[in-house]
């Protein structure tokens, strides 16, 4: 008995140093790839970064599915709001007129754009479902401008990783990373179901990613920042939803 | 001594094909390391995916079948529940605490652990010979006749048979095999059907469940169907004898001298 408890000691002790050698290799090549999402540490990260990474090796090209106009659902549901900030309801009087997006960071051309200035690129739009993380969910035609057609016209330097968007809703922001930013279905969102966006749906702009779930598609962005450093920006966390216990990754 | 199989039971026969097992008087493995180990991770994970799967689920307790459904929608069903969320629909006139963040979290960082788990199992179960000795049925164990014993053995709260101490009947290797290869491929498959990047890279899966709404609700009763289970199970154990059954997926060992009536 004794002989074999000493073998099995020394043969876990060698598979142990084994898996934690393993790990730790892992764990280096996912850095290195930009596999680990920001909110990747703490006792949730194992779950985070093995999803966050499995997405990324797995379905960083694929297209949210798309459906049919006979599918738009009749009454999109509106998720409750916070209460607009003066600021807003002021701009919200003037029909948006003076409302501008911010791009700034790592670009060659930090620069303002107005709601006719987005809407003067080619639009475009598809029909996708947004589905809240509570469960529902609900199609609509989402019409914009993609994302990467604005972060072309700024001129995003090779070194950046992320696109941090801010909202009119004080203390809301939110970051993707450059496959989900230059995902061609990931739009500045300025229209819905062939008319403007709804304020109640996030107008006048609306970050619209139909591969992640509903509160990371934030209302009333009017900032970007291109960065190549996450850790600078609040917590750290990549996003408001992450300090708050939510998951940065969304696309489970 | 490290075997994944039980390779020390002599008797490999299951019980309706008639096992010379009562002869045995030592104590013999009942259960290899590996089943033992993947048995109480996938007990905890699946304790951990219950909590926290309620705990989504309250967050909407509206259930619904197709592509989409909200609110706004008449839901297939609907839990008579409260929710923590102000704006749906429950009847009653208390919202409860947000707990979506972690239940999240924690219910997808388990089933990753859950799903490893049960590869690791599967792919040695196949390996070792655990599901041919242990799981799946002989002819003799499905037999209508054994089958209905088995059946009403449990009904009229009457103990197993000594010999039931070393194997399954027909019965259990029926509900084991459904567990492991319907159930438990159902609620991942139904989970990841609702993964909006996985559904993105496979379409299919999710449109061969008649949409997400549907691969949620599909998840749900699913759910409920291994917590039956995990309810049937444990009451079985106790009246098997708690001690004895609950010690031999611990310690691997089970003995007749344990056996009483």
């Amino acid at each position: 008995m004794i002989k074999l408890s000493r073998r099995r000691l020394i043969v876990s002790g060698l598979a142990a140093a084994a898996g934690a050698s393993g790990l730790a290799v892992a764990a280096r090549l996912a850095q290195k790839y930009g596999l680990i999402p920001p909110d990747g540490g703490g006792i949730y990260g194992l779950g985070e970064t093995l999803s966050y990474a499995s997405q990324r090796l797995l379905t960083t090209h694929a297209l949210a599915r798309e459906f049919s106009r006979s599918q738009i659902s009749p009454r999109p549901f509106p998720n409750e709001l916070a209460p607009f900030t003066d600021d807003f309801k002021r701009l919200q009087a003037g029909g948006f007129a003076d409302w501008r997006l911010a791009v700034d960071g790592l670009v060659a051309q930090p620069a303002l754009f107005s709601l006719a200035g987005l809407k003067s690129y080619p639009s475009r739009s598809h029909i996708t479902e947004l589905t809240c993380e509570e469960g529902w969910s609900y199609i609509a035609e989402w019409i914009g401008v993609p994302l990467s057609h604005v972060l072309n016209l700024v001129g995003v330097h090779p070194q950046a990783k992320y696109v941090v968007y801010t909202s009119a809703e004080p203390g809301m922001w939110d970051s993707i990373d450059m496959a989900d930013a230059l995902h061609p279905q990931t739009f500045l969102c300025y229209g819905m179901n062939g008319g403007e966006l709804p304020v109640a749906h996030g107008g006048p702009l609306r970050m619209r990613l139909p591969r992640q779930i509903g509160y990371k598609n934030v209302k009333f962005v009017n900032r970007l920042t291109v960065t190549d450093n996450i850790k600078g920006f609040g917590k750290g966390l990549g996003s408001a939803a992450a300090e708050f216990g939510y998951a940065w990754y969304t696309g489970i | 001594m490290a075997t994944l199989g039980s390779a020390e039971l002599p008797a490999r026969a299951s019980i309706a094909s008639g096992g010379a097992t009562s002869l045995i008087s030592k104590p013999v493995l009942r259960h290899s390391a590996l089943v033992r180990l993947t048995h109480w991770v996938t007990f905890l994970c699946f304790l951990a995916l219950l909590v926290s799967g309620i705990e989504i689920v309250i967050s909407h307790p509206r259930f619904y079948w197709g592509e989409t459904g909200n609110s706004l929608t008449t839901p297939l069903f609907q839990l008579p529940i409260p929710s923590s969320r102000k704006l749906v629909p429950t009847g009653y006139s208390y919202v409860l605490p947000d707990q979506n963040g972690w239940s999240r979290a924690l219910h997808f960082q388990t089933a990753w652990i859950a799903v490893l788990t049960g590869l690791l199992y599967v792919i040695s179960g196949f390996l070792s010979g655990h599901f041919r000795r242990d799981v799946f049925p002989g002819k003799a164990d499905l037999s209508p006749r054994a089958l209905l014993t088995s059946f009403l053995k449990p009904l009229r709260f009457e103990r197993p048979s000594a010999g039931e101490m070393f194997s399954y009947n027909g019965l259990q290797r029926l509900t084991y095999l459904f567990v492991i290869f319907v159930l438990f491929p159902l609620v991942i498959w139904s989970g990841l059907a609702m993964s909006l990047g996985f559904i993105s890279a496979f379409p299919w899966t999710v449109n061969l469940l008649g949409g997400r709404q549907s691969a949620r609700t599909i998840h749900f009763f699913v759910s409920m169907a291994l917590v039956l289970f995990l309810l049937v199970h444990v009451l079985m154990v106790c009246l098997a004898g708690f001690r004895s059954r609950t010690g031999a997926m611990i310690t691997g060992r089970t003995g007749t001298r344990e056996e009483g009536t």
